[in-house]
């Protein structure tokens, strides 16, 4: 409802032609892989799908399938037995986890062929000096420096868990991005970090898969979620899922991931290539894709700065107006911007669902305090004496607050502006996670492939836009802060 | 006339008011009457500005009534009293963002007058006051202390009010600017005949600007008469303090 609402307000053309179906897939290289073997095999079977790439993690994608805004993505029962449903034995299987899904609208495809499991590694020289091959063997050893990925870190089934069932005693443990924690261990920054059975990275790095001896790791089969629904709206589209269980092994989904890992081919033709079929997308130059994320990254930050805008100069003004209005707004604003901005894109999905409106809105909450405080400075600010030469005029308040009050804050409430625009630029690079685009997918993509280029790609933009913004700003600032400020500025 | 059948156009009735720990006003009761020009004076937290910005409803007395035109003054007619009421205040008060004539189109463009008639007001103004023509088109910071102050009457003016209350209007002013606008503002005062309240801390210019003078001090009416009473029949030892601090000055004596 909310939703159309703003939609309706900004009469922005959305076109909604009959829509195409649309994948999803998790920021991490094997979750984009499986997606892509599902888009062409649907497209072979003339389907018309679409895949919404690296959609952040687990919690994001779940709740966007919830919700509708995505159809299908690649899930692991592990996943499903321990984070998502918590009331069901660690060891269901697919018939359990199907019966379990149905009230929920979701459907389950049988294993896709390979289970990619946690597992903990060392590397092969450390462990063989200090004669580690099973992870009950670490708890001897408690000053070893673990580097956990973050969603380990925090999961039932990850590193709470683990530590309690081997009694590990190790307080050096760190939070890490997967795709970093290689570095971290190939530099020993680390010793010991977890793995996906099916990283290409294992051999590469020279690891020690340690031996799970006291079977703490579930089975993480892959399997496809999809919407229920489909199989009554689109069967064929379904079908081509469940044609998919049994097809990958465990040696095939290590080697898929390793040619995009460390070969550095995109997972369209990797996907492909596995499925025999031609790769016929072109993909587009650089400059067609600075220019598609440009508009995107602007289009973002322009909706949500102009939306704050509009309410927090009003606020501005109030606070401004009532002293005890004023700090509980200015500390509600403030609260606000202590959220983490991963955080605050998250907590969008459930009112928004995924793309540029959840980005949207957590942008424009996080426009609100520079321009709340600068508003209500700036008016605050104005001399005592000048505010009631204005009351004795016999001015109406509207009449005061127009001329007088708003011009000679303007250079305040503008620097607010800038300040929330230049913030915003740098902050919308997050929106990619929640499939909003932008800047933020080629970073995403980088850190994900370990590719500089591609990082750079948005990386530069990102850091150009919010120079060019800062620019205009201070054009802008120059040409509205009244004249005769501007004079008294320069005595 | 007698003043006994036309009410005052300002009074206070037994009106008292504090900021805070300072009692700035004690049971004071004051009326002045059409067309009269009076100069309240006293040393500074006296509460001589104190009885302008209540009679402007820039403040509310805790105590006591303020009447207008014999009415007590209610808060819908603030701004209608505003709009007839001229107020100066010692750095003249215009806003900075403002050229000089825009400062003084402020409340007509509220009324919606013409272009035509603001040009033409400011104009017969801007003679009144002896402003430089090309004045008007600049910026406060960028006119002299005078200057501003010329406009900063100008504005209290340019509705032609029935009434114009200055608080140490040329308080700010070096002493010959201060010499001439005080030659000025006696001429026009006498010449539009206005309801006139100044307060001033100087005896001298008081004396110079209005027969009666009223001299505060600490909140209260110290004394209320003409020059030659607070002179040979001062109130109280203070009211001969303040005249002795002030007899040598030439403006006194003559």
């Amino acid at each position: 409802m909310k939703h159309w609402l703003v939609l309706l307000l900004l009469c922005l053309p959305l076109a909604t032609s009959a829509s195409p179906l649309r994948l999803g897939s998790k920021q991490f290289t094997e979750s984009v892989i499986l997606s892509e073997i599902a888009r062409l095999q649907a497209q072979q079977h003339g389907e018309d799908v679409t895949h919404q790439r690296e959609l952040g993690g687990t919690s994001i994608l779940w709740s966007a399938l919830q919700h509708g805004d995505i159809d299908a993505y690649p899930e692991y029962t592990g996943t499903l037995t321990h984070e998502l449903l918590k009331d069901i034995p660690g060891d269901a299987d697919i018939r359990t986890l199907r019966a379990r899904l149905k009230p929920l609208g979701i459907g389950i495809t049988d294993s896709l062929g390979f289970s990619d499991t946690y597992a903990v590694g060392m590397r092969e020289d450390r462990a063989t000096s200090l004669g580690i091959s099973r992870i009950s063997d670490l708890a001897r050893h408690a000053d070893l420096k673990f580097g956990w990925s973050n969603e380990f870190m925090d999961r039932q089934d990850g590193w709470p868990g683990l530590r309690s069932s081997y009694a590990l005693p190790q307080t050096q443990v760190r939070g890490l991005d997967h795709t970093l924690s290689y570095h971290a261990i190939a530099s020993d920054a680390v010793d010991v970090i977890d793995l996906y059975s099916t990283d290409a990275e294992i051999p590469y790095y020279h690891l020690r898969v340690l031996d799970d001896d006291r079977h703490y790791f579930p089975h993480y089969d892959a399997v496809f979620l999809y919407r229920l629904a489909l199989e009554r709206d689109n069967p064929g589209f379904v079908d081509t899922l469940r044609e998919l269980a049994g097809r990958i092994d465990v040696q095939q989904m290590r080697q898929l991931n390793a040619q995009v890992k460390l070969q550095h081919r995109q997972e369209t033709e990797v996907a492909a290539t596995f499925l025999g079929v031609p790769v016929k997308e072109q993909h587009d130059g650089l400059w067609i894709r600075l220019w598609q994320r440009t508009i995107e990254h602007v289009k973002l930050v322009a909706l949500s700065l102009g939306l704050a805008v509009c309410l927090a100069i009003p606020l501005g003004i109030l606070a401004a107006r009532w002293k005890h209005l004023g700090q509980a707004v200015i500390a509600l604003t403030g609260v606000l911007q202590t959220v983490p901005s991963l955080a605050m894109f998250v907590f969008m999905i459930p009112v928004f669902g995924i793309g540029t409106w959840p980005a949207t809105c957590a942008l424009f909450l996080y426009s609100l305090l520079p321009i709340v405080r600068n508003t209500h400075t700036g008016l605050v600010g104005i001399p005592h004496e000048l505010r009631e030469s204005a009351a004795a005029l016999g001015l109406s308040q509207a009449a005061r607050l127009r001329h007088v009050e708003l011009p000679m804050a303007a250079r305040s409430i503008l620097a607010g502006i800038k300040t929330a625009a230049v913030i915003n630029v740098g902050t919308a690079t997050l929106a990619a996670l929640i499939g909003a685009g932008g800047y933020g997918q080629p970073i995403l993509t980088g850190i994900r492939l370990d590719n500089i280029g591609l990082i750079l790609e948005g990386a530069i933009p990102s850091a150009v836009l919010a120079l060019l913004v800062q620019g205009v700003f201070e054009g802008i600032e120059r040409w509205l802060t009244p004249r005769g400020l501007r004079i008294e500025a320069r005595e | 006339m007698a003043a006994d059948t036309v009410p005052p156009a300002f009074a206070l009735h037994e009106v008292s008011k504090r900021y805070g720990a300072v009692q700035a006003l004690e049971q004071v009761d004051l009326a002045f009457h059409r067309g009269s020009t009076t100069a309240l004076i006293g040393s500074s937290g006296s509460g001589k500005s104190t009885v302008l910005r209540l009679l402007l409803g820039l403040d509310r007395p805790d105590q006591g009534v303020v009447s207008i035109d014999g009415n007590a003054l209610q808060p819908s007619q603030l701004l209608a009293l505003r709009l007839r009421t001229g107020y100066v205040i010692q750095d003249g008060g215009l806003f900075p963002h403002l050229t000089g004539l825009e400062n003084l189109t402020l409340q007509p463009r509220q009324l919606g007058w013409d272009k035509h008639r603001i040009v033409e007001r400011a104009a017969e103004l801007a003679e009144l006051t002896h402003l430089p023509a090309d004045a008007l088109g600049r910026y406060p910071a960028e006119l002299s202390g005078g200057q501003r102050q010329r406009i900063a009457l100008m504005r209290g003016l340019m509705l032609d009010p029935d009434a114009l209350l200055l608080d140490e209007p040329l308080g700010a002013l070096d002493p010959i600017v201060r010499h001439e606008l005080q030659d000025e503002l006696k001429r026009i005062f006498d010449r539009l005949g206005k309801t006139v309240l100044i307060v001033t801390h100087d005896l001298a210019e008081a004396a110079w600007f209005a027969e009666r003078l009223i001299l505060m001090n600490e909140g209260r009416v110290i004394q209320d008469g003409q020059l030659n009473d607070l002179r040979q029949h001062p109130a109280s030892d203070f009211v001969r303090q303040f005249i002795a601090a002030q007899r040598s000055l030439p403006a006194v004596r003559a």
